[in-house]
């Protein structure tokens, strides 16, 4: 076992930084795409049912039929890491709009109002109160869809996209069980460290202040 | 009082609900500068509905309500808001925010000197009797709940604006707290001149702290009167909060 990492630890080592790129560029994506996106379905109250109903259909499809179906797609679509990445954002806006609206409908009622009295625009309103208010929960779903693209990224091997999915598939191919491991893993381990360490920020935003939510 | 200006004016208001449910009807009534008056009225009957008229928080389905002369439908919401505190029972005070920053935010929004702030907030601290090394820099859920509401109040005044209105503003304080801040309060109206709308269920409430008090009965304002001649009244809704009255002091005997 030790001849075997030894013999592919630069393989190791390269697969799974591409691993975390895929996550952290998907997540990025997400986040850009699905904390606005969260912002409006609160806002809009027309565009929530059709925002929320999208994402959630999104989230329905089988991961590895996303990825297919991508591929033949015009200017998104192909073979490579591209695909892969536009797949894993679709993926994770679920779990970030539907927090981001949670987290600013959860807003204590009479703190918005306060605030409203006190002469605060929506703008103001949004940005000093509403969203710090809600970035705990905000963070559960990135949390949530970091750890879900941990283990989306490996099946993105599968369009190749690279990433730790790359030793699977072929650990699967050749019936060699080292190599599958050496996928799965590090992808694992991945995903255990993205949920300790973003609860671990989670708890350092929302505890401060976290008495204060439930009651008046 | 005699030739004072209205600070606030009803004339004729009605509140209908989005429901259609009409919750004021016919509310005429006005407030001169330096007067305070307080409501009081059962739950529901459209106290705090009139509160909210007057910070454009709701505006009126019908007649008019009037802020210094002018129709707060000619206010733009957010400088009439600006100048009018606002303290509810809940006071929602904003967790994320440290006590300094909570009642520095009107200041901060109106863009006032850091340095200012700074020294406004430390003198409103003390208006309210907290010492604001003590204060500053802690955050609302470490204080107790009279404290909280004296920095409710002290948040209200920040930008010293000259009107303010209170929902209930001790309704969750034990009787002694309660009691002690209902006399701050009203030495500190005395000191500062201010004009106050306050709501409360609470007679001696509305007695220590109104200059008038008025009984709001299913949205309509049945009875004006100062405070001892309101005692006095035969209106029977007013005779029913006094029995009530009577009866927890007989109680507490």
């Amino acid at each position: 076992m030790l001849d075997f990492i030894s013999d592919h630890a630069n393989e190791i080592v390269q697969l799974t930084t591409e691993h975390m790129m895929l996550v952290g560029i998907a997540i990025l994506g997400a986040i850009l795409v699905g904390v606005p996106l969260g912002i409006m379905v609160y806002q809009q109250p027309r565009l929530r049912t059709v925002i929320l109903g999208l994402v959630n259909t999104l989230q329905t499809i089988p991961s590895l039929a996303l990825f297919a179906i991508l591929i033949p797609l015009p200017l998104i679509g192909g073979i490579g890491a591209r695909t892969a990445l536009i797949a894993m954002v679709l993926y994770s806006l679920l779990p970030i709009v539907a927090n981001t609206f949670a987290g600013l409908t959860g807003v204590n009622p009479a703190v918005r109002e306060a605030a409203v009295a006190m002469g605060m625009t929506d703008r103001q309103l949004l940005w000093k109160v509403e969203l710090p208010l809600a970035l705990g929960v905000v963070f559960t779903g990135i949390r949530i869809a970091t750890v879900m693209s941990v283990g989306l990224a490996t099946i993105a091997a599968a369009i190749g996209a690279g990433g730790l999915g790359m030793f699977i598939f072929r650990g699967l191919a050749m019936l060699d069980t080292r190599l599958i491991l050496a996928g799965a893993l590090p992808a694992a381990a991945m995903a255990l460290l993205a949920n300790y360490g973003l609860s671990f920020i989670e708890r350092r935003i929302g505890g401060r202040y976290a008495p204060m939510r439930q009651g008046s | 009082m005699e030739g004072m200006a209205s600070a606030v004016e009803f004339r004729d208001v009605t509140f209908q609900h989005a429901s259609g449910r009409t919750v004021l009807s016919g509310v005429s009534f006005t407030v001169r500068e330096g007067e305070s008056f307080a409501l009081i009225g059962r739950s529901g009957s459209g106290k705090t509905t009139i509160l909210k008229l007057i910070n454009r928080l709701l505006d009126p389905s019908g007649g008019d309500v009037l802020v210094d002369g002018k129709s707060t439908r000619q206010w733009d919401p957010i400088r009439l808001r600006r100048r009018i505190g606002y303290v509810l029972q809940d006071i929602g005070l904003f967790p994320h925010l440290s006590i300094a920053a909570n009642i520095g935010i009107v200041p901060t929004l109106e863009g006032w000197e850091p340095s200012r702030i700074d020294t406004r907030v430390k003198d409103v601290l003390q208006m309210v009797g907290l010492e604001p090394g003590d204060f500053m820099n802690r955050y609302p859920h470490e204080l107790s709940g009279g404290q909280r509401q004296r920095v409710g109040v002290a948040r209200a005044l920040a930008a010293d604006p000259p009107l303010l209105l209170m929902d209930e503003p001790f309704g969750a304080l034990d009787p002694i707290t309660r009691a002690e801040l209902q006399q701050e309060l009203k030495r500190l109206l005395a000191a500062l001149n201010k004009t106050m709308v306050i709501v409360t269920h609470d007679i001696p409430e509305a007695c220590v702290l109104g200059s008038s008090i008025g009984l709001v009965q299913e949205g309509k304002l049945v009875e004006r009167l100062p405070p001892a001649k309101f005692l006095q009244s035969s209106h029977p809704e007013v005779q029913a909060v006094i029995r009530s009255l009577t009866i927890q002091n007989v109680i507490h005997e």
